[in-house]
């Protein structure tokens, strides 16, 4: 028994030695990111990833650097996890301008590099810059962006019923109250998101704040400082919920809108007869209707929008995907400057249903009307804010995610959710 | 190729040094007298799976436990906080409340339709048939099963085939997700739906066990068929059961997948498991996180020691 030990020892501890040596190669490789390759982890999926990747091609071929992309829905847990571990990816998608705020304080994040500093100072609308810092020294960058508060409907159901997209905040009101009076729910409307349910109500919460209260309100509400049992933000509770909560508003009444899909939201505009006339959603939403319906959905045809309309305020809300790198590597700098070059973000929108915030960015790369005229009103505005929810702490913003579920499901306990929003307000900002 | 290459060397690396190991204290053990050697070795023997169990194991619980008495950032120590914080929150005994009843009702059913189909399909000549449908579930993953049953239990009857029936004949739709109880419940039945294979798989097992001998022995005594039931099969099944019944409360107690798929844990449905994950990927609060880890595991530790006490009691039978 020993004897054949012994004749096999050398070759065991011989292997023994690779294994270990292979060990401590790996865990050099795995955070450099060296050598032309540069890890990039993504929350993008389907059609939206292979769209993504076709706009990177031409960055792999000109510079030789392979972007080995990790592409994950839990995006955002296997990043706090990396984050901890200490083997970020080189760069990443980020969850919002909360999350990186906190990984930039953290010492997590670094700097953009001048490069790409130089492309936002000329070709970006100094607002971009401003969202994607923290305490002045701009770490994140805007990959898309989308346009919020819009109200999509069907031209051609329009034209059949005889309703006229209104002009202005009064003329809504009424032509929401025309349809209702005539037996058919005016809105569609589905919060259903998976573990971030809710997130399209915060959207319309967002929008009327804006516009009941102005950007001051807004802001301070951003930053904490304003109590969601203010009259301000409860009476932009109220206002969604007077529709939201109402089988005679919504279609399918409260319990559709909590089990609908949101990209099903505005499938009701589609059908025969019209299951509902308007849908609030972002400017992303053209991309649903085109995949749910590649028969009947034509922009202009038989989709279409108008913002939704200014009430004391004339202000829009935004929102973006916001990117950081985690690794000064010199490939992850080039991609960083390579992502919001106009080349790149040219790429990006004529794929469809993207807006870009590089003013470079030439308004026909933009395959459709909706989508050239979103471009165009985000980068005229006077007053844009960005998504508040995505701005605000993660326990907050989870926290307003449940409660327009709450509040949708049971809109009488309205006083206890808003209440409860302020306890969480006081522990999520302390820190 | 990379890889690859890195297979190959786990491949054939890891068992090289075990053998690199054994061979290595063998070496190591020459030097002290041989009398003195056999009570070392065990020792050195057992020495890696120790050591794997302390940086596996051991660290990270008593890390886990430290942790949460730090604050969300892990850099203040606070105490109690986090604990109490749970305590006193509503929501968090809506959670205990819900994870109670999935271990009274998703074990209760597990294990009775475990033993009912058992015992049903022993006496057919299609058991295998029989059971290997009822196992298949147990194939799915769990994040499958959510999906699959998300489908079923739909709002919309041109999706979801409860809410179909429902309409079909005459009813109106229901949100099956949206209204607790109800929609805790309907999630422990896709659990159930799961995991009747596996309790049946092993209690079936159990069942071939028992001599039959015994029970031509009960039944020529007089004994009708539920009486050769209760007094016979299933004291001797107990042992079994026990086993079965201790992993699902287990797999209750754990519960995650099903609930994060189907509702997110909302509108009443969070359990331990989800509120861990909120805690820690979507708060991002690691103080708190570690709090309800260390609730769950001191929740399966009785669990655990009453496993482990039949385990002794069945070697002191042996």
């Amino acid at each position: 028994m020993t004897r054949r030990f012994r004749s096999f020892a050398p070759i065991a501890v011989a292997l023994s030695l690779v294994l270990v040596l292979a060990a401590c190669q790996q865990g050099e490789n795995g955070g450099g990111g060296e050598g032309g390759t540069v890890s990039l982890l993504v929350v993008f999926g389907g059609e939206e990833l292979t769209n993504f990747e076709s706009m990177l091609a031409p960055f792999e071929e000109e510079t030789g650097i392979d972007v080995q992309i990790e592409s994950n829905r839990d995006a955002n847990a296997i990043l706090q996890t990396r984050i901890d571990g200490g083997n970020p990816p080189d760069v990443a998608g980020l969850p919002g301008p909360g999350p990186m705020a906190q990984f930039a304080r953290d010492g997590h994040l670094k700097q953009l590099p001048q490069e790409v500093i130089d492309i936002l100072d000329s070709n970006y609308d100094e607002g971009w810059k401003v969202a994607g810092s923290v305490d002045g020294t701009p770490y994140g960058i805007f990959v898309k962006t989308s346009l919020k508060g819009l109200i999509w409907y069907n031209p051609q159901a329009f034209s059949d019923a005889g309703y006229e997209p209104p002009e202005d905040w009064d003329g809504l009101v009424s032509l929401v109250d025309e349809i209702a009076d005539s037996g058919t729910p005016p809105w569609g409307i589905g919060l259903e998101s998976g573990a971030a349910s809710g997130w399209p109500g915060t959207d319309w919460i967002e929008d009327f704040v804006l516009r009941q209260s102005g950007p001051e309100v807004y802001d301070a509400w951003v930053n904490g400082e304003q109590a969601w049992t203010s009259p301000e933000i409860r009476a932009a509770f109220e206002a969604f919920g007077q529709w939201a909560t109402d089988p005679i508003y919504v279609a399918g009444g409260p319990n559709a809108v909590l089990s609908t899909a949101f990209g099903n939201g505005g499938d009701c505009l589609f059908a025969e007869p019209p299951g509902c006339y308007l849908h609030h959603q972002a400017s992303f939403m053209s991309g649903f209707f085109e995949e749910n319906f590649p028969e009947v959905a034509a922009a202009g045809e038989t989709y279409d929008y108008f913002m939704m309309p200014p009430i004391e305020f004339n202000a829009i809300t935004t929102a973006g995907d916001l990117f950081g790198m985690f690794n000064d590597t010199d490939a992850a700098k080039q991609l960083m400057a390579y992502l919001v070059s106009a080349e790149a973000q040219e790429a990006w929108v004529r794929t469809g249903g993207v807006l870009s915030a590089n003013k470079e960015v030439p308004t026909d790369a933009y395959p459709d009307d909706a989508t050239r005229r979103a471009a165009e009103i985000m980068t005229s505005a006077e007053t844009t804010r960005f998504d508040a929810s995505d701005q605000m702490p993660s326990a907050m913003n989870d926290a307003f995610f449940g409660a327009i579920l709450d509040y949708v499901q049971n809109p009488d306990n309205l006083d206890s959710i808003l209440e409860e929003l302020d306890g969480v307000q006081a522990e999520a900002y302390g820190e | 190729m990379n890889t690859l290459l890195m297979a190959i060397i786990v491949v054939v690396g890891v068992p090289a040094l075990v053998v690199a190991y054994i061979v290595g204290t063998e070496y190591v053990l020459r030097l002290v007298p041989e009398t003195t050697r056999p009570r070392i070795r065990p020792w050195l023997w057992v020495a890696p799976a120790f050591l794997f169990l302390i940086t596996f194991l051991i660290y990270p619980t008593i890390r886990t436990f430290i942790v949460s008495l730090m604050n969300a950032r892990g850099d203040e120590f606070v105490g109690l906080d986090n604990y109490l914080g749970l305590f006193s929150s509503g929501a968090f005994w809506q959670t205990l409340l819900n994870n109670a009843l999935w271990i009274v009702f998703f074990t209760g059913f597990v294990v009775i339709f475990g033993i009912v189909i058992a015992v049903l399909t022993d006496r057919v000549r299609y058991e295998t048939v029989v059971k290997a449908v009822i196992f298949i579930p147990m194939a799915i993953s769990f994040v499958a099963a959510g999906v699959i049953w998300g489908f079923m239990y739909n709002f919309d009857p041109n999706i979801g085939t409860v809410n179909a029936l429902i309409t079909a004949v005459g009813g109106e739709p229901l949100p099956l997700l949206l209204e607790w109880p109800r929609n805790t419940f309907l999630l422990i039945v896709v659990g159930i739906w799961m995991w009747t294979g596996f309790a049946m798989v092993i209690l079936s097992a159990g069942l071939k066990g028992i001599s039959t001998e015994l029970l031509e022995a009960a039944r020529m005594d007089g004994a009708n068929e539920f009486q050769v039931f209760f007094r016979i099969i299933l004291p001797l099944l107990a042992p079994t059961i026990a086993v079965v019944a201790t992993t699902i409360v287990i797999t209750a107690l754990k519960t995650f997948d099903i609930v994060y798929v189907m509702t997110g844990g909302r509108f009443g449905t969070e359990v331990i498991g989800t509120l861990f994950y909120r805690q820690l990927f979507t708060i991002d609060n690691d103080g708190a996180a570690a709090a309800v880890a260390i609730i769950l595991l001191l929740a399966i530790v009785p669990v655990m020691l009453f496993n482990i006490r039949r385990f002794q009691a069945q070697e002191a039978i042996r």
